[in-house]
């Protein structure tokens, strides 16, 4: 009788489980977008120059790479995925300035734009309960292939490459948030603050893109 | 050259180096998709490549 308890038991504690991480996943994430956007605010609001960006950026991923796998298991990795994320929120200020300046509504439809596309993945992911497992190599030499690119035509400028490393961003990255979405869903990670930040990356990168794109694209 | 694309250039690069462990890692474990797997991406890149494309025509006017 008590195996066959503990038998039946454990697939309800592994959901419970599994909704506890989501539901963690989703607050800390929402937390961090509401700070990483105030701290774009502040960086349009001092009128950051694109150097003090790029500081804030090359902190931010140094925070991530070096310092949030080391805390993450710990109440540390909160203050720190803070710090991360309001580096990048801070870094993102005069790429932003730059689109209110050219056209407000470039900006704003980028952002509705980014918030669709994020709960419309996440809603397919969630629903479907799909393994998405199978993309890691795929979405990783994406990413890597994108780099290289942007690489290549910070020398070159190419205006045609500039249009395809954007649009090949919003797709990579849409790949991202269904794998990582169904990694939370199937067990693959377990800790809510390595989540947030991975998502938030996603997030992160996607409006960027889409903001490139359609400053790219737009009539002004 | 001025030094911002010096800084960016720096940034990608450290980029490229630190991606490359985890993707050759990714591209040795990572499971097989199956045809049908790879239609259940298919499905919403196609939504998402339409809702772009909805969007730009929406900022062209």
């Amino acid at each position: 009788m008590l195996g066959n308890e503990t038998v039946a038991s454990r697939p309800v504690e592994s959901v419970l489980s599994t909704n506890k991480v989501i539901r963690s996943t989703y607050q800390l994430l929402s937390m961090t977008l509401l700070f990483s956007g105030l701290m774009t605010w502040l960086s349009i609001a001092m009128n950051a120059s694109a150097g003090m960006g790029l500081v804030a950026t090359f902190a931010g991923i140094a925070v991530l790479w070096f310092v949030l796998p080391r805390t993450a298991n710990s109440a540390a990795g909160i203050p720190t995925i803070f710090a991360f994320t309001g580096l990048l929120g801070f870094g993102l200020g005069p790429t932003v300035a730059f689109y209110l300046a050219l056209n407000p509504n470039i900006v704003m439809t980028a952002l509705g734009g980014t918030g669709v596309i994020f709960l419309g993945l996440s809603g397919y992911a969630l629903t479907t309960r799909k393994d998405f497992s199978f993309m890691a190599g795929f979405l990783m030499v994406g990413m890597f292939v994108i780099i290289a690119a942007s690489l290549l035509n910070l020398f070159l400028g190419i205006s045609a490459l500039y249009l395809t490393v954007n649009a090949a961003v919003i797709m990579i990255m849409s790949g991202f948030i269904l794998y990582e979405t169904s990694s939370i869903i199937h067990g693959g990670e377990r800790n809510y603050i390595m989540a947030a930040a991975s998502l938030y990356l996603s997030i992160l990168n996607l409006f960027t893109a889409l903001l490139q794109l359609l400053g790219a694209l737009g009539d002004d | 050259m001025d030094w911002l694309k010096i800084g960016s250039a720096v940034l990608l690069i450290a980029m490229l180096v630190y991606i490359w462990p985890q993707m050759k890692h990714a591209l040795k474990h990572s499971p097989k998709g199956t045809s049908e797997d790879w239609k259940g991406f298919l499905i919403p890149l196609i939504a998402v490549i339409a809702f772009v494309a909805f969007l730009v025509m929406m900022v062209r006017g």
